[in-house]
């Protein structure tokens, strides 16, 4: 696809990375699932991240607050937070080998969980299982795959 | 303003507000949207335009399953089909009995409540079927999305309930789909009471599914393995004698107050797809009581007790 107007691609993927996040699984895949949504979120922030950007993050939240979050605007504001960081060591990032780039997105999933798990306490909705926190280690672990995928939908620099 | 679907994709810094403005303003704008969602009013508006935009994702995430479930029963073997027949049949043939059975009773309770002139009118006024759509809530807490809303005459915290139980209560409503939050969820707690020996208590979920916990009863409360869970009519949502769990072990240990009892739901999101939402007869006096005022009315004014002459003076 063209890098003249990724913007379409990027949201697609989105979409599709939605989807892939409210697709009903048993159990232990649903909590062992990777945030696909917050992945591809962070993986155009890192790529393209004027195209990207912290609109893309807000919105994507929002759309996980009104499908699975107790209050609205919880994931929005962890999600930008997310996408923040990796807009502004977008380019620290892009430089390093993929196992790296891993331990990035592990560490951006981790802030996100975290801020998640604050505003779940603060608002009154505690969920404090160790579980909650499962979804950041796949995730990392997943990067390389997805780097592999989304990278063939737009033309490398 | 170069925020979403500029041309070029170079330089980053120098063009527009800087990331670290855009995403105060995004912070601000989360954080008004939270604080709305805990206390404001207008908000409800907006979560339930959302909730519509969401619904078009819901039912794609839901079509394959259906769709599938939609092929196997049509493929069902005509053998299959009727043995479930049958069993439907038979199955019928015991509740009509048991229902010739309640209508004699529910005469009899109405002459002994000596109000034989006005037969009660019937608890549930309308129960509606809706379906369980499979789209993942939070793996973490027990919540499932069904396919009628507001649209459909469904209302904020509804009574849902499937065959045998107590399912829980609609906590988020959009216009074609709704919420449900079961009685397992972390968050739920339901006034009951056991059926024996009308012991009332709460019972709160635990998180897992399958499991209730009652925190609040004594450690010399009348309570074993076995005995059935009620809905108590307290708190505003559920009636009266619905069934609700089965109690599945108490633990009581002598250094403790509480004892540690522990309950199994009869109804389950896992067997059934189909749930029931329930509306009441307000004037019934099954129908669930509204909550009591949370301020108790401000007591009469104390009297001094009356003096009591000393007698040694």
């Amino acid at each position: 696809m063209s890098d003249r107007n990724p913007v379409l691609t990027i949201f697609l993927t989105a979409i599709m990375a939605l989807v892939l996040t409210v697709l009903p699984l048993p159990i232990w895949f649903a909590i062992a699932r990777p945030n696909f949504l917050v992945i591809t979120v962070l993986y155009w922030s890192i790529m393209l991240p004027r195209s990207g950007g912290l609109l893309l993050g807000f919105a994507s939240g929002l759309a996980l607050d009104v499908l699975q979050g107790p209050v609205l605007g919880e994931h929005a504001l962890a999600l930008a937070f997310a996408t923040y960081l990796a807009i502004r060591l977008h380019l620290l990032v892009r430089a390093k080998p993929l196992f790296e780039q891993s331990l990035f997105v592990f560490a951006a999933l981790m802030v996100y969980e975290f801020l998640l798990w604050v505003i779940d306490g603060w608002s009154g909705h505690p969920l404090s299982t160790p579980t909650r926190w499962v979804h950041t280690l796949t995730g990392g672990l997943i990067w390389p795959l997805v780097v592999g995928v989304l990278g063939r939908f737009h033309s490398t620099r | 303003m170069a925020v979403f679907g500029t041309e070029v994709d170079r330089p980053l810094y120098g063009r527009g507000p800087s990331p670290g403005l855009r995403f105060t303003v995004y912070a601000v704008l989360s954080v008004v949207l939270m604080y709305y969602d805990q206390h404001g009013h207008w908000e409800q508006r907006l979560r339930y335009a959302l909730e519509a935009a969401a619904y078009p994702v819901q039912v794609a995430v839901n079509s394959p399953s259906a769709g599938w479930r939609a092929l196997t029963e049509s493929f069902q073997s005509r053998a299959m089909l009727r043995a479930e027949n049958e069993r439907l049949r038979t199955h019928e043939r015991e509740l009509e009995l048991e229902l010739m059975r309640e209508a004699a009773l529910e005469q009899e309770n109405a002459e002994l409540r000596q109000l034989r002139a006005s037969l009660l009118p019937a608890l549930i006024k309308h129960a509606q079927l809706a379906e369980i759509i499979s789209v993942e809530t939070d793996p973490l807490r027990q919540r499932v999305v069904i396919n009628k809303g507001a649209r459909d005459g469904v209302s904020l915290n509804q009574a849902v309930v499937d065959g045998s139980g107590v399912l829980g209560q609609v906590a988020r409503l959009g216009p074609w789909s709704a919420e449900v939050i079961l009685v397992t969820d972390p968050e739920h707690a339901i006034p009951v009471e056991i059926n024996r020996n009308r012991l009332r208590s709460i019972a709160v979920g635990s998180g897992n599914s399958g499991e209730l916990l009652l925190p609040y009863l004594a450690i010399n409360s009348d309570v074993k393995s076995g005995d059935l869970l009620v809905s108590s009519g307290l708190g505003g949502v559920y009636p009266a004698g619905l069934p609700v769990a089965r109690i599945s072990g108490v633990r009581r240990e002598s250094n403790q107050l509480l004892a540690q009892v522990r309950a199994q739901p009869l109804a389950t999101v896992e067997r059934d797809r189909e749930v029931i939402l329930l509306e009441f007869e307000p004037t019934h006096p099954d129908a669930p009581a509204p909550n009591p005022p949370i301020a108790p009315a401000p007591a009469p004014p104390v009297k001094p007790p009356p003096k009591i002459p000393d007698n040694d003076e």
